[in-house]
C-alpha cells in the first residue's frame, strides 16, 4: 500500500524530513569512555529511554554518546541534541537548552538563537501536537538538569 | 423499563442497532469517522445510561437513606435497586455484599487497608500474578513493606498463560491472600480463577479477583468462580466514571473493619465512641455517588438485555478476526496468547519499525483511537523487552470493518514513515 492519505499529510509538520532522517540514522550513538557527564532520561508514559554521556575537555564538549530507544520525535530530538552540543561550552549548551524549551513552548527565540539551533527548529512542529511536546523535550530537560548538577559539582 | 420482565438476551444482538444507541459514535475525529478501539481503558456510553443520569438529576435528585420525603425515598429506592441489579449480574448471593466504590483501584485499596491490614502479618505472603495492572501490584507492595510480608508472583509462559503447576508451590501455608486479574488488560489472557481459588482455599487463604476487564465482557459468576472478593469499574462497562464495585463474601465483609469513617457508615455515635452500620453501609461513608450508581444499574440492564453470552461471542468473533488480520501484517507481533480462544478482546502489539507513540498519533489522524504506552503494567510490558506497546480493545459496538480500518491505518502509517 502506498503511503500518504490526506489524513496523514497533516502530520508533515510533526515529522519533517530532517526529523525522520535523524530518527532513522541517529548520530553519535557510540558510548563514551570515562564520561564527565552521564545520565539517563525516561518517559515511562510513552516508553522512551535514553542514556546520554558527554566528555568535557578544555571547557568544551569533546564527545557525546546517546543510546536508547523511543519514538521518532524523542529519538530525533536526542540525535539533534548530540549534534548541537559537540564543541560547545557549558554556557553555550545551557543557552541552547533554554532556546529549545522556549521554541517548543511556542515562545519567541532570537535570530541569533535560531542560527545556533539550525535544524533543531524543525522540532517546533510538535507545537500542533501538544501530547508530543514531552517527547521532543525529554533529552533537553535531562541535559539541562545534568549540566546544573555538573556545574554545582 | 420493568425489571421483572428483564431477561437475559431479550434483545437481538444487532451491532447496527447497538451503534445507534451510542451518540459519540456519530462524531468525527480529525475529519474522519471515529473508530473507537480503546475500550479496555474506558467504554462509551449508550443514550439509555446517559438518560438515566439526566432523569435522576431532573426528577429524583436528593440524598439517600436520610429523608422521609418523596424524593429521598425515590432516590434511595433507585440507588438500592441498582445494587440489586449488580448483585444479580454477577450472581452474588446477597445484594448487601455489593459495595459501591469509586473504581476498581479503590476496591482493591479497600481490601488492602481493611481485610489485609488485619490478616497479613510478618512472614506471611501475598500472591499475585506477573500480569497485574499497577493497581493490583502497588497496594500489596506497600502492605508487604509495612507488615514485613512477602509479595510473590505467579509466573506465566511466553504466551501469557499462567503456570498452574507452579502456582501449587507458590501458594503455600503462609499465603494469606491471592489477588489475580480475571483478564489481563495487556495480554488479553483469561486466567483460570476457579482453579486458583481451589488452590487458595486449600491453604486457607482468600482470593481477590480483579474483574475490571472481565465483568464488562463475559458472564461472571462469583459463586461459580468461588471468589472471596471481586472488583470492577463502572466506566469500562457502559456506566459513568467515578463508580465501581467491591463484592465480597458476607462473612468476610462483616468481620472487616471500616475503610472510611463518617456519615451513613455508623449506627450510633456518642461523644465517646461509635459503632458501625450493617453491610453494605459500613463501607459507604458519606453521601455516595448516587446518580452514577443508578446509571450503573441502567448499564447492567443494557448488557443483560443483550445477554452476556452474546456479548462474549461477539467479542470472541471480532478478536479472532482481528488477530488474523493484524498478524497478516509483516512487521507486527501480538503479545499474549496466540490462540484467540484463550483471550478476550484486547490485542496489544508491537510494530518492528514504528514506535507505538508514533503509530498512535498517525492512527488518531485517521480517526482511530487506540492506547499506547505501558498500559499501567510496566513490569509486564518490560518483561517482553519492550518499553511500550500499542493496544486495540473491543466492545459490543465494534465491527469487522473497524478492524479493517485499523489494519489499513497501520499499513498507511507504514507507507508514511517509509516515504
Amino acid at each position: 500500500m502506498t503511503g500518504g492519505t490526506g489524513a496523514l499529510e497533516d502530520m508533515n509538520e510533526l515529522y519533517e524530513a530532517i526529523i525522520l532522517d535523524h530518527y532513522r540514522s541517529p548520530r553519535n550513538t557510540a558510548t563514551v569512555e570515562e564520561p564527565d557527564i552521564d545520565f539517563e532520561v525516561n518517559n515511562p508514559f510513552c516508553g522512551d529511554e535514553f542514556h546520554i554521556q558527554l566528555k568535557v575537555e578544555n571547557d568544551a564538549v569533546s564527545q557525546v554518546g546517546i543510546t536508547g530507544r523511543g519514538c521518532a520525535i524523542s529519538q530525533a530530538s536526542a540525535s539533534l541534541l548530540a549534534e548541537l552540543v559537540k564543541g560547545k561550552s557549558a554556557s553555550e549548551v545551557e543557552s541552547a537548552v533554554s532556546a529549545v524549551r522556549r521554541l517548543l513552548k511556542g515562545e519567541e527565540i532570537t535570530d541569533a538563537e535560531a542560527g545556533i539551533l539550525g535544524d533543531i527548529e524543525a522540532l517546533g512542529g510538535v507545537r500542533k501536537f501538544p501530547v508530543r511536546i514531552k517527547c521532543a523535550l525529554l533529552s533537553w530537560v535531562g541535559l539541562g538538569d545534568a549540566l546544573r548538577d555538573h556545574v554545582v559539582k | 423499563m420493568s425489571d421483572s420482565t428483564l431477561t437475559a438476551g431479550s434483545r437481538v444482538f444487532d451491532v447496527d442497532a447497538i451503534r445507534a444507541d451510542f451518540p459519540i459514535l456519530k462524531r468525527k475525529v480529525n475529519g474522519q469517522d471515529l473508530v473507537y478501539l480503546d475500550n479496555a481503558a474506558s467504554s462509551q456510553k449508550p443514550s439509555q445510561v446517559i438518560k438515566s443520569l439526566v432523569d435522576y438529576y431532573e426528577q429524583t435528585n436528593s440524598n439517600v437513606h436520610r429523608g422521609v420525603h418523596t424524593l429521598s425515598i425515590e432516590a434511595t429506592d433507585a440507588y438500592e435497586l441498582a445494587r440489586t441489579k449488580v448483585a444479580k449480574f454477577i450472581n452474588a448471593p446477597r445484594s448487601e455484599e455489593v459495595i459501591w466504590t469509586r473504581n476498581t483501584s479503590e476496591s482493591l485499596n479497600l481490601v488492602a487497608a481493611t481485610w489485609a491490614e488485619a490478616n497479613v502479618g510478618e512472614g506471611d505472603n501475598i500472591v499475585i500474578t506477573a500480569m497485574e495492572h499497577h493497581s493490583n501490584i502497588v497496594p500489596w507492595q506497600q502492605l508487604a513493606f509495612k507488615k514485613g510480608a512477602e509479595l510473590r508472583y505467579l509466573a506465566h509462559n511466553d504466551d501469557g498463560v499462567i503456570d498452574l503447576d507452579g502456582a501449587a508451590s507458590v501458594i503455600d501455608s503462609r499465603t494469606k491472600l491471592v489477588s489475580a486479574t480475571h483478564m489481563s488488560n495487556v495480554l488479553g489472557t483469561i486466567n483460570p480463577i476457579a482453579e486458583l481459588a481451589a488452590r487458595t482455599h486449600e491453604v486457607g487463604a482468600v482470593i481477590l479477583v480483579d474483574a475490571a476487564q472481565s465483568v464488562p465482557h463475559m458472564p461472571v459468576d462469583v459463586q461459580a468462580l468461588d471468589a472471596d472478593f471481586l472488583c470492577f469499574s463502572g466506566h469500562k462497562m457502559l456506566a459513568p466514571t467515578g463508580i465501581g464495585v467491591l463484592w465480597g463474601k458476607y462473612e468476610l465483609l462483616d468481620e472487616m473493619p471500616p475503610y472510611m469513617f463518617g456519615g451513613d457508615m455508623i449506627l450510633e455515635v456518642t461523644y465517646e465512641d461509635a459503632n458501625w452500620n450493617d453491610l453494605p453501609y459500613k463501607f459507604e461513608a458519606g453521601t455516595p455517588n448516587i446518580a452514577d450508581a443508578i446509571a450503573t444499574g441502567a448499564a447492567v440492564d443494557y448488557l443483560t438485555e443483550l445477554g452476556m453470552d452474546n456479548v462474549w461471542n461477539h467479542e470472541q468473533e471480532l478478536t479472532a478476526y482481528a488477530m488474523e488480520q493484524v498478524l497478516s501484517l509483516d512487521n507486527v507481533k501480538v503479545l499474549g496468547p496466540q490462540d484467540p480462544a484463550l483471550r478476550g478482546g484486547v490485542i496489544s502489539f508491537i510494530h518492528e519499525t514504528i514506535h507505538p507513540h508514533d503509530l498512535g498519533t498517525a492512527l488518531d489522524q485517521q480517526g482511530i483511537a487506540i492506547r499506547t504506552g505501558h498500559h499501567c503494567a510496566m513490569p509486564l510490558v518490560r518483561s517482553f523487552d519492550v518499553v511500550a506497546a500499542a493496544r486495540a480493545s473491543f466492545y459490543i459496538y465494534n465491527t469487522k470493518s473497524e478492524v479493517d480500518a485499523l489494519v489499513n491505518g497501520i499499513s498507511e502509517t507504514e507507507g508514511y514513515f517509509s516515504r
